[in-house]
């Protein structure tokens, strides 16, 4: 291994004035050594980049196409709004007039988002009679609302991904809507507070 | 009977096993390992479950920041030089095209160009730059800088990438997509950080079959 033989072979007898050397063993300490190579390892280890950045792709409709409108059916809608502090809002089919059926989420954790789009794709199942594609109808609309940030946007559409839903729009809020918003942004902050 | 006498074994090891390894995994990591480099616009994307790497490649990249300020950027200098000679003869701003080249990325309005391509690189900060306007649909110059990095890569393959921060307000991120849309650039894809597929969820278990996400 790391040492090499240092005796002299032979026996040789050395002449009577030749002092004998004292022998000096050539096996080196490599601990010291080990622990350097350690150290820059971990160094290396904590500083090296493993994970890759990923691309989530998105297909943006074309404005100008405009004589083949995109038609949902009613039963079948599912719009999504987001409002400011990471709030989420959902409501099936048509908003109604007094509000109604506009009804609050969350993200994660209890009333998840995910809950209420697995709901509705059930539902849209159950009454499809299109056994080939069950799921034709189905379409979520996303409208993300002025007080929602980037994060938000990207969670709703991964939520696409992770929910395999193959159809859904990014849709401009309408100020009906932004307002219902704004309104239940507020009052669930002062429901917080209290 | 009296037990055989066991030798006393040295307690020295042989360390250069160990070191052979240690230093073999020291190469390994040195030469994969890819600094990352000083980001002069601080970013921090959110996760998606999106497989696909992100491309690395002949890409134009629109970053958000977190006050919601819009920067450019191109890895090909050459579309650089075309776009720079392209505004230059547009709009007779007599920008510096060697400059423009090496710049690392593109964050002033079109008027504050020069002063901003005369700043030192490494003295460009995201945070101290305005960015390119792109608030409204009167004023967006990021749909004039769409259109002629549009130009310069016609015909040719072109990955537009979208990198927002987690904080970043959502018109931002609408004004951005406005001034592709205006382009026809209806294709791209959004940086994020990999994230698995939550257990139980629809793509997790196609996954678990070993279906292959799609693009």
């Amino acid at each position: 291994m790391a040492e090499l033989d240092t005796s002299s072979g032979g026996g040789h007898k050395k002449g009577p004035g030749v002092k004998k050397g004292k022998k000096l063993s050539t096996r080196v300490d490599l601990t010291p050594m080990v622990d350097l190579g350690f150290l820059l390892i971990t160094f290396f280890i904590f500083t090296t980049t493993m994970s890759q950045p990923t691309a989530l792709k998105l297909f943006l409709p074309d404005d100008k196409i405009t004589d083949e409108p995109n038609k949902a059916k009613e039963s079948g809608v599912l719009t999504i709004l987001m409002g400011a502090d990471n709030h989420i809002y959902y409501y099936e089919g048509q908003l109604k007039s007094d509000g109604s059926n506009f009804l609050s989420a969350s993200y994660n954790g209890e009333n998840s988002i995910r809950d209420v789009i697995l709901k509705k794709k059930a539902d849209v199942r159950s009454r499809s009679r299109d056994a080939e594609n069950p799921y034709k109808d189905f379409v979520v609309v996303i409208k993300p609302g002025v007080e929602c940030n980037y994060k938000n946007v990207i969670d709703i559409l991964d939520e696409m991904a992770i929910n395999v839903v193959k159809k859904y729009a990014l849709v401009d809020i309408s100020d009906g809507e932004a307002q219902l918003v704004k309104i239940s942004d507020a009052s669930s902050q002062t429901s917080a507070s209290n | 009977m009296g037990r055989a006498k066991l030798p006393r074994k040295s307690t020295n090891i042989d360390m250069t096993a160990m070191c052979d390894v240690a230093f073999l995994l020291l190469s390994f990591f040195i030469l994969t390992t890819k600094f990352k480099p000083a980001e002069a616009i601080a970013v921090e994307t959110p996760s998606s479950v999106a497989s696909k790497v992100a491309p690395n490649k002949d890409f134009v990249l629109v970053t958000i920041d977190k006050d919601g300020k819009v920067f450019l950027t191109m890895d090909d200098e050459q579309k650089k030089e075309l776009v720079a000679n392209t505004i230059n003869g547009e709009r007779n701003l007599g920008i510096n095209v060697a400059a423009f080249k090496k710049a690392g990325f593109i964050g002033a309005p079109l008027t504050g160009l020069n002063s901003f391509l005369s700043i030192p690189e490494e003295n460009r900060k995201g945070d101290q730059l305005p960015g390119i306007p792109c608030k409204d649909s009167t004023n967006n110059e990021l749909t004039y800088w769409m259109q002629v990095v549009k130009a310069a890569y016609a015909g040719e393959k072109m990955d537009l990438l979208l990198k927002g921060d987690n904080v970043a307000k959502y018109p931002a991120f609408r004004n951005v997509i406005a001034a592709f849309k205006k382009n026809e650039l209806l294709k791209f894809q959004m940086v994020t950080n990999p994230e698995n597929a939550p257990e139980g969820s629809e793509l997790w278990k196609s996954s678990m079959k070993g279906e292959k996400q799609e693009d």
